[in-house]
């Protein structure tokens, strides 16, 4: 997974080139699209371990709370993306020579709210995939068009605070509304899609 | 014997009209049928009788399609998830974690601890505590072993168990049927799904037999208590 | 067919037809855009008739949760894929419309927008649809059908804020300065004509999957009283 996301990285740095100036204003994008895939990889394995030989069917035999399972799933994931994101920005940095004009702390809400808005949601979707063909299609399939109010809010976001063109705070709110809206959608059904047989 | 009427007096399990399709396949057809307290019940029949989907009906993990289940006065499986435990066809278990870290991890989830019940629990099915090894490195008779321990660890009444002995050695075998004896005269209830019904024999209080998805014959092999069960057969 | 059905389609049919009439031949030819601006009376209809059918589906997959009702599903499945269609009628005229009126294939204005991710989300929904094994499709599609509305105010909010930056041309006809009354006139009965159709074809496809979970459910019942194969 680490090697993957430096990976993406280099790709990327490949793929545009950019002057000091213009990856200002470009780098928002790129780092969430690098993000998103590398999250998604790692969203496909969410489940997999407890595939491998049906433990699922013990957690749903058992009193334990089905909420307290995804839950614990999604910090695993959110955990895991965080440190992801934590490795690749500082080379993004260095290739892109980028500085910040605004106050990093910002990038930091930004970047904390979107990982989690994607995810809750990809952990949520990874649990519906299972149950489909083609699985590890169907998880970027369904989580894509969901999260473009996340993506968008999150791209212009981090592009505003690096050019230090205007505050964040739209996209801050529209993060936090997003995480709160769909983390209660996902408690509320998680229940029903880990006892469909 | 006082303990025993007075248990004996609500069936554990009471199914009424049970169907269960799978698309246009009809795994249950039709099942009502109630099963006493602290009994044995050895359940079998060919490949696809609907021994398997019975149980996963009878333990909540399958919805039936029509018809209902009732269980240790339930109605639904979920309500008395601590007091059920149950074991499927694959092994329940995390193959990078080894025996007793499986054991503590899934007593986490009846909210028991101590290393002292799972060490009991290995013991009992004639595996070492002591054991780093990963399950995923298990022989297919150790894993199947551990994965009874797993569903027994919380010392729930009823038990739901499908092909336990699949790959395990004669012997060990042999002491797993014993095991299950003497849990059956603790007071649990036992359901045994298994191919290998001789190995019960000693310690069956009832043989159940299953075809295309109907229970067909209940065989006492033992006598059953004060007040029998409503089941069709009876006594052989 | 039930008399009724049959009136309503006839009533259905007669009704576009008028209201094409009006809008072809009838209602006053656009100042600055010329004849090309009468897909507008096609363009906004179906966005309209698109967005009922997303609500349709969102209660009837928060029926099937709550009663799990093939009904429900069968419903879901009806107004997704009608929803679809006229989405895809947007998707498509709005370029058509855009192109000769100012040179461009594509504007990113909020409403084209939204309904591009509308039409992405919903088509992962029919997808979704095909590759659920069985038995489970339907909650599936349920609690997607769920998320992708829930998403839809908050994808047009974020279209609103985050593409203002984009110069673009209202396509909302006359919302500014007001609708000519001849306009509005044929407008409406579009506006009509298209719910009309709408209805028809997602009560057709409804029954279509009524139809067949019928089928399934009389197999079933044969194999539960027949027996063995």
């Amino acid at each position: 997974m680490l090697f993957f996301s430096l990976l993406v990285v280099v790709i990327f740095s490949f793929a545009f080139e950019p002057t000091a100036e213009q990856s200002r204003v470009i780098a928002g994008g790129l780092m969430w699209v690098a993000f998103l895939f590398a999250a998604v990889v790692a969203l496909n394995q969410t489940w997999a371990r407890e595939l491998r030989n049906q433990v699922l069917d013990a957690y749903r035999v058992s009193p334990a709370p089905p909420n307290s399972l995804f839950l614990a799933k999604v910090l695993g994931n959110f955990l895991f993306v965080v440190v992801l994101e934590v490795l690749m920005a500082p080379l993004f940095m260095v290739f892109y020579q980028l500085r910040s004009v605004g106050p990093v702390w910002q990038l930091v809400v930004i970047a904390l709210l979107g990982t989690w808005a994607l995810v809750v949601n990809g952990t949520f979707f990874a649990a519906l995939s299972i149950r489909t063909r083609s699985r590890e299609v169907m998880l970027p399939l369904i989580l894509f068009p969901i999260s473009i109010p996340a993506l968008l809010a999150m791209v212009h976001g981090t592009t505003w605070v690096l050019t230090g063109e205007s505050s964040p705070d739209t996209s801050i709110k529209l993060l936090l509304v997003y995480d709160v809206i769909f983390t209660a959608v996902c408690l509320l059904l998680f229940e029903s899609v880990l006892n469909a047989e | 014997m006082t303990g025993q009427s007075d248990s004996s007096r609500h069936p554990v399990i009471v199914l009424q009209d049970l169907v269960k399709f799978f698309g246009r396949f009809a795994a249950l057809r039709g099942i009502t049928e109630s099963f006493s307290p602290a009994r044995l019940y050895v359940v079998v029949g060919d490949n696809g009788a609907g021994k398997s989907t019975l149980l996963r009906v009878i333990a909540g993990l399958t919805q039936p399609s029509q018809g209902s289940v009732t269980l240790l006065g339930a109605r639904t499986a979920h309500e008395v998830a601590h007091r059920i435990g149950y074991m499927g066809h694959a092994p329940l278990l995390y193959d990078e974690l080894s025996g007793m870290e499986n054991l503590r991890y899934f007593a986490g989830l009846y909210g028991r601890e101590g290393d002292a019940i799972c060490g009991n629990s290995m013991q009992s099915v004639g595996l070492d505590p002591e054991l780093e090894r990963r399950v995923g490195q298990y022989s297919q008779g150790m894993r199947q072993r551990l994965s009874l321990a797993r569903a027994v660890l919380h010392n729930p009444e009823l038990m739901l168990l499908d092909e336990p002995f699949s790959n395990v050695d004669v012997h060990s075998a042999r002491d797993m049927a014993a095991v299950l004896g003497r849990v059956r005269d603790k007071g649990k209830t036992v359901f045994v799904v298994t191919h290998q019904s001789s190995l019960m024999e000693q310690v069956a209080d009832e043989f159940v037999h299953m075809s295309e998805g109907k229970i067909v014959s209940r065989e006492s092999v033992r006598q059953a208590p004060a007040s029998a069960t409503s089941g069709v057969g009876g006594e052989r | 067919m039930k008399p009724l059905s049959l009136a309503f389609i006839v009533f259905t049919l007669a009704l576009l037809g008028f209201s094409t009439y009006q809008a072809l031949f009838v209602a006053p030819t656009e100042q600055t855009m010329g004849e090309v601006q009468r897909i507008f009376y096609y363009h906004v209809p179906s966005a309209w008739v698109a967005g009922v059918c997303f609500f349709v589906n969102f209660l009837a997959s928060i029926a099937y949760i709550l009663k799990r009702s093939s009904n429900a599903d069968a419903l879901g499945a009806a107004s997704a894929e009608v929803g679809v269609v006229f989405c895809t009628i947007v998707l498509i005229t709005g370029p058509i419309w855009a192109r000769p009126v100012w040179g461009i294939w594509w504007t990113w204005d909020a409403r084209l927008t939204t309904t591009l991710v509308l039409w992405l989300i919903y088509v992962s929904y029919l997808i979704l649809r095909r590759f659920a094994a069985g038995s489970q499709t339907q909650l599936l599609s349920a609690v997607l059908g769920i998320f992708g509305f829930v998403d839809v105010p908050i994808v047009y909010m974020s279209i609103r804020w985050f593409r203002t930056q984009h110069p673009s041309p209202v396509m909302g006809g006359g919302e500014n300065s007001g609708l000519d009354p001849a306009m509005l006139h044929a407008f409406l009965w579009n506006l009509l004509a298209f719910t009309c159709v709408g209805i028809v074809l997602v009560v057709a496809r409804y029954r279509l999957q009524q139809m067949e979970n019928e089928v399934e459910a009389e197999h079933a019942r044969l194999a539960l009283a027949g027996g063995s194969r």
